[in-house]
């Protein structure tokens, strides 16, 4: 399983309500469900995904993130999940306001685009980073809101989204430097957030 | 032929209830018959039946066929049988023609058991509530206490809704097909112009015309070509028909005359209909479908009448279908949200308008498969 994904299991509290925003194929809250027994529902766009997230006994809801989550009511979910989502969104901002409205808490994963392999790939080169992760050319990449943890950082301090819990993924050899430097070191950054009381 | 996955060969069931039946009108009816078909085997648990609603036009003949040489099966046989959707391996499947109806159920084309006569339009109208109690006491009858899934599109959609809010202890999954909390102003307005063509028909008889053996088919075959237009897409219409001519206009102005491929389309659709269906029972099909509103007993708040449901819950729409729009199942979808309940939804691409939910569309019939394999008997 994808780390960002282990970790936000580990933040899943047993038995509780979840809604995970662009569920895929719904594996990993056909996970949540065995493992911490949540009630689980995903959102998705994808009709495959509808497909074997349903085969997997997951309940889900064809719905674009992007037209707005308000027929989803205030605290209506213990947890709202965003995995690797939150770059291809037209307005990851309003998203993020409905996320903790939406959820007691929210989870949000996302690559860090301030990792030293971008910041390299640009300053070296002058072009838009293309790497495994992030195989996409500039203009036919899905991704089109990518941002840094400290950008991340700065957007929740603005619509008064309180950070609970910060985690950040790197690789194994920059391990020891991310603690100090997580927006340089961190390849992916995963957030547990929720609204300012 | 039988096919692979097909019901088979099947036949027909006469149920007779004499016990008496209040009807929401207020009106009583002594006793009354339903017939009904059924498909795959009762488990001994009792608890893999499924019951199918069937919409404006159907009726119990949901699948296979009564004689090999039957050129269709029954409407909904590319969803009920062996490894389909509704799998006949799995499922104890139960199907039966509305009370009201004209396929053998007590309904106008029947006898009347005080006068003798056929009933005609004396026959009582009937309301979404009367049909889903007459299935409730045929459930009794056939001893499922619960249904392993109630299932219906357009108006058995509302049916299955029904069963959902006022016997949630007896349904555990329901799906709703193309259906929609209640008529908007537009589709009644669709079924008034349906009811005024039988009506302005010289053969109606004032609904008496069983008595002088004729039927009012030139209205009622008009009727189910307006309805029949609002089952399809502009779309799926211009794909299919587009402009095609069978012959030459000719230089006169002949009221007989179908130019176009649509015309004779719509006039071969409209008088096989006439032929099979009786005028009665499509007024009181239709109105059926205009007086329901599954959130009235509920002061009308549709999320009240939601948050009482219990069973899961699956919400298909058509993207074509602006009889009963994507918007009017997301109507439900919300609404079951804001009560917190469990449920899947999906908006099918397609052309083929209110009537995709009869069809076999790849991602339709993948995601009801996968739905319905989901369900615990």
């Amino acid at each position: 399983m994808r780390y960002d994904l282990t970790q936000i299991e580990s933040w899943i509290p047993e038995g509780s309500r979840v809604l995970d925003l662009g569920c895929g194929d719904g594996a990993f809250l056909s996970r949540l469900q065995e493992t911490r027994r949540v009630q689980g529902m995903g959102l998705e766009l994808d009709p495959e995904n509808l497909i074997a997230a349903t085969q997997r006994g997951v309940d889900i809801v064809q719905q674009d993130m992007d037209q707005g989550l308000s027929n989803f009511p205030e605290s209506s979910f213990e947890i709202v999940v965003l995995a690797h989502a939150l770059q291809v969104l037209h307005r990851p901002d309003k998203v993020l306001q409905d996320m903790v409205r939406i959820g007691r808490e929210a989870i949000v994963t996302f690559p860090n685009f301030g990792h030293w392999r971008c910041r390299l790939h640009l300053g070296l080169t002058g072009r838009m980073p293309v790497s495994k992760d992030l195989p996409y050319h500039w203009y036919n990449t899905p991704n089109i809101h990518f941002c840094t943890v400290k950008d991340f950082e700065a957007l929740c301090a603005d619509l008064n989204i309180e950070i609970i819990d910060r985690d950040i993924v790197s690789g194994p050899t920059t391990a020891l430097f991310k603690q100090w430097l997580p927006n340089l070191f961190g390849s992916t950054a995963i957030f547990r957030i929720k609204a300012c009381d | 032929m039988v096919h692979a996955g097909d019901v088979g060969l099947v036949t027909a069931a006469r149920e007779v209830f004499s016990e008496a039946l209040t009807l929401t009108s207020g009106r009583t009816l002594a006793g009354f018959e339903l017939i009904t078909e059924t498909y795959g085997q009762l488990n001994t648990q009792r608890s893999n039946a499924v019951l199918i609603c069937h919409a404006l036009s159907g009726n119990h003949h949901a699948a296979g066929r009564y004689d090999p040489s039957d050129p269709k099966p029954g409407w909904w046989d590319l969803h009920i049988g062996p490894g389909k959707a509704i799998d006949t391996n799995r499922f104890f499947v139960v199907s039966l023609n509305n009370l009201g109806g004209c396929d053998g159920s007590s309904g106008p084309n029947t006898m009347n058991p005080d006068t003798e006569q056929p009933w005609g339009p004396d026959f009582p109208q009937i309301s979404v509530s009367d049909w889903v109690t007459t299935q409730v006491m045929l459930a009794d009858r056939l001893g499922i206490d619960s249904w392993a899934a109630v299932i219906g599109g357009s108006l058995g959609g509302m049916q299955a809704l029904h069963w959902a809010v006022h016997y949630p202890e007896r349904v555990r999954n329901c799906v709703a097909l193309a259906a929609a909390p209640k008529l908007s102003a537009q589709n009644i307005a669709f079924n008034e112009i349906a009811r005024q063509a039988i009506l302005s028909d010289p053969d109606w008889l004032t609904g008496h015309y069983q008595r002088e053996t004729v039927a009012p088919t030139r209205g009622l075959s008009l009727a189910r070509m307006v309805g029949h237009l609002t089952y399809m897409s502009a779309d799926g219409m211009s794909d299919r028909f587009g402009r095609d001519t069978r012959k030459a206009p000719s230089n006169t102005i002949d009221s007989e005359e179908t130019v176009f491929q649509v015309e004779s389309y719509l006039r071969y659709q409209g008088k096989q209909f006439s032929t099979r269906f009786d005028a009665n029972t499509y007024l009181l099909m239709t109105r059926a479908l205009d007086r329901f509103d599954i959130a009235a007993d509920f002061n009308d708040s549709l999320n009240d009448a939601m948050a009482v449901t219990t069973s899961r819950m699956l919400i298909i729409a058509f993207s074509s279908d602006w009889r009963f729009s994507p918007s009017r199942s997301q109507e439900l979808v919300d609404a079951l949200l804001a009560s917190g309940r469990p449920v899947s939804y999906a908006e099918i691409e397609t052309d083929a308008g209110h009537d995709a939910f009869l069809l076999d569309e790849p991602y339709y019939t993948g995601l009801f498969t996968a739905w319905m394999q989901q369900v615990v008997i």
